[in-house]
């Protein structure tokens, strides 16, 4: 309960119900006043209205006259008061059986309290009443019992009190149904957060379907947790693999140096023995520099070095590039990219990308000996709103179930184990892919192998495009 | 040339130190962001070579606020970030090259002393001249011993880079970033073949040499002395 009333939308609610309260009693308040001064009014006119009539009656045929048509008027029940006396006070006529001295000193309408006939004298009822002095001493009240007037006071209040009970009632409880609603799913949200906090990355937020706030709010919450998980399982896969392949080779290394450091002290023997150890060092830089510009990319660049980037020109730069090594080889490339296709990325990575997928080609694609073996291609075309540079060869390709894995850092087949290389090459197209938010597919050239990188056209921000336009 | 090395590492710097100086250069030592700073100023340095992560100031700040001074001593970052991002800031703050550690030896001399260079000829020559050959930059032809040699189009780049920085060493990574603006590592041998490629062209034939290949190094251009 005390969680409850802490609650941000408990509180929110007892604030309307604040306001709106205040708001209602102050309309039904100005209400009550209106009607108040309306049928007071009312009242006053009838009064004055009546007198007249009197007074009338009084001049066509005098006090006798007056004292037959009040006679008359009381003869039936109302709420009409009268009474007339004498210049002495004797009661000549009327329905009131007392009234206060001092009213008859009253010059305007004033509210008053009189006695009944038939009533004990303790008894007394509220009027408005007024006063009319007739020449020769007489003197007339003419009045109106307001006991009418209190009871719709009376109704009006006893309406108000109820509507605010209600509204008390009404807006607690509506104000607790709604926050426990509200708190239980927050709650739901924070116990599940505790669990991943404990170390569960599995867990993800409930969502109702209903597609309200907090099921969007879940929903990035889960995009989150999946993207968290991803990285850990990244850094994970790192680690392992730095363990694996960077201590194998760094063994090796220590391994020469202790056989050199053993064998006959010659300066050709160490000088080679050096030799090799730079070369098997840069080896290590090399797989070390691939490595982290994977985690790199996978974690997503910090988007500084981001810009429109032409693929065509990005495939023809690295195609001219590599041509004459594809020529040294045997092997003929070819570029077709006719269509001006601009995505937002780095020109650094994509230029990388698509050199790695081109030195794949050019390591594997010859190892079939057909004629055309030697035909590699670079296409760029934009398919719907993706720009597609595809590397087609015509070796051997990669089997269909292998494709999965040659993605995988330090992935490589045993058909290719002779062939130099660290297996981090199409790791990296697919981190670049990922960082685009693209995508590296495998498919058959028949026969062969053609590596698509599909990117987004413009995508990630739509103004870095048309500033490179 | 006059060397300035903000280095922290101590070790790395008098490697470095030592190695500069066998080449044939002067070379001061500081040890962190502020001596640099205070040195760079005073001591009218045809190159500094900067760490990018500095005890007391870093190696950013102190190349910015050398920029500020208008003071335009040619810069080469040192730092053990290589990534594109790190590359753009080094250069952003004001550096003339950035260089990823860890880097061979080679590689670092072949850019102090291109940086070097480049402060003394700030106009750039339109015909550039190597012994008998001449790249003529604004018709766009290159000719040795007054023949015309056919070039492509980034064949001229390279032969261009190389000429302006003729007699220096330029290595593998210097080409691939300047002619043809890309900062990885190509893995395969292409500078190599398209060296070949240029060195068929323009020394086949021709008596003496022009294109040296400086082994573990790269490759140089030079009238033969010998």
């Amino acid at each position: 309960m005390l969680k409850l009333l802490k609650s941000t939308a408990f509180r929110l609610s007892l604030i309307y119900l604040a306001v709106f309260a205040v708001f209602a009693g102050l309309l039904i308040a100005y209400l009550s006043w209106n009607t108040w001064v309306i049928f007071s009014r009312q009242l006053v006119d009838t009064i004055d209205a009546e007198v007249q009539g009197l007074a009338e009656q009084y001049r066509i045929g005098g006090v006798l006259r007056l004292i037959q048509v009040i006679d008359q008027r009381t003869g039936n029940p109302s709420s009409s008061l009268y009474l007339l006396e004498d210049p002495q006070g004797n009661r000549l006529t009327g329905n009131v059986a007392s009234v206060p001295e001092d009213i008859w000193t009253a010059e305007d309408v004033s509210p008053v309290k009189y006695q009944r006939f038939n009533e004990s004298a303790a008894s007394r009822h509220e009027a408005l009443v007024m006063v009319f002095k007739l020449p020769g001493g007489f003197r007339l009240l003419v009045g109106r019992d307001i006991e009418e007037r209190r009871r719709l006071q009376d109704i009006v209040w006893r309406a108000t009190l109820l509507a605010v009970v209600l509204m008390v009632v009404l807006g607690v409880g509506g104000g607790y149904y709604v926050s426990r609603r509200i708190l239980a799913r927050i709650d739901a949200v924070s116990a599940t957060s505790r669990e991943i906090m404990a170390g569960d990355l599995s867990q993800r937020m409930a969502q109702s379907g209903s597609d309200d706030e907090f099921d969007r709010l879940a929903g990035s919450l889960n995009t989150m947790l999946d993207r968290i998980e991803r990285l850990m399982h990244g850094m994970k896969e790192v680690s392992d693999n730095i363990a694996h392949d960077l201590k194998t080779p760094l063994t090796r290394l220590r391994g020469r140096v202790e056989a050199a450091l053993r064998a006959e002290p010659t300066e050709e023997g160490y000088r080679e023995a050096l030799e090799t150890t730079i070369e098997e060092s840069d080896r290590l830089i090399a797989v070390f520099n691939g490595l982290l510009m994977i985690a790199r990319a996978e974690a997503g660049a910090s988007g500084a070095s981001f810009g429109g980037v032409e693929l065509s020109d990005v495939a023809r730069d690295v195609a001219e590039l590599y041509e004459p090594v594809a020529e040294e080889a045997g092997m003929t490339l070819t570029v077709d990219a006719p269509a001006t296709a601009i995505v937002h990325g780095n020109r650094e990575l994509i230029g990388q990308a698509i050199a790695n997928l081109v030195d794949n080609a050019l390591k594997y694609g010859r190892l079939a000996e057909t004629t055309e073996g030697g035909a590699l291609t670079v296409t760029v075309r934009v398919v719907n709103d993706h720009a597609e540079i595809a590397v087609a060869d015509h070796g051997p390709g990669i089997p269909a179930a292998s494709r999965p894995k040659v993605v995988e850092r330090f992935a490589r087949l045993e058909e290719s184990r002779s062939a130099p290389g660290a297996g981090l090459g199409l790791a990296l197209v697919a981190a670049v892919a990922r960082l685009h938010g693209g995508e590296l597919r495998l498919e058959d050239n028949a026969p062969g192998l053609r590596a698509v990188l599909s990117l987004p056209v413009g995508a990630a921000n739509g103004t870095a495009v048309q500033a490179a336009k | 040339m006059k060397i300035l090395v903000i280095e922290d590492d101590r070790e790395a710097a008098q490697y470095l130190a030592k190695g500069l100086r066998e080449s044939g250069h002067t070379v001061d030592l500081a040890g962190d962001g502020e001596e640099g700073y205070e040195l760079a100023q005073a001591g009218n340095y045809d190159v500094l070579v900067v760490d990018r992560m500095l005890p007391k100031r870093d190696g950013l700040s102190v190349v910015m606020e050398l920029r500020d001074n208008a003071d335009p001593t040619p810069v080469l970052i040192l730092s053990a970030l290589g990534e594109v991002d790190d590359r753009v800031k080094g250069l952003r703050a004001g550096g003339d090259d950035y260089l990823a550690k860890p880097y061979a030896f080679s590689e670092l001399v072949a850019r102090v002393e291109a940086l070097g260079r480049r402060r003394g000829t700030t106009e750039v020559e339109t015909v550039l001249k190597v012994g008998d050959l001449e790249l003529d930059r604004l018709a766009h032809r290159v000719q040795r011993g007054g023949t015309t040699i056919p070039v492509q189009p980034r064949e001229f780049r390279l032969l261009e880079y190389l000429m302006r920085h003729a007699g220096q060493v330029v290595t593998r990574t210097m080409l691939l970033e300047n002619v043809w603006d890309y900062h990885f590592d190509p893995q395969t041998n292409v500078i190599d073949v398209h060296m070949s490629r240029l060195r068929s062209k323009i020394d086949k034939g021709f008596a003496t040499p022009l294109l040296h290949t400086v082994r573990g190094a790269g490759y140089m251009i030079r009238e033969d002395e010998a």
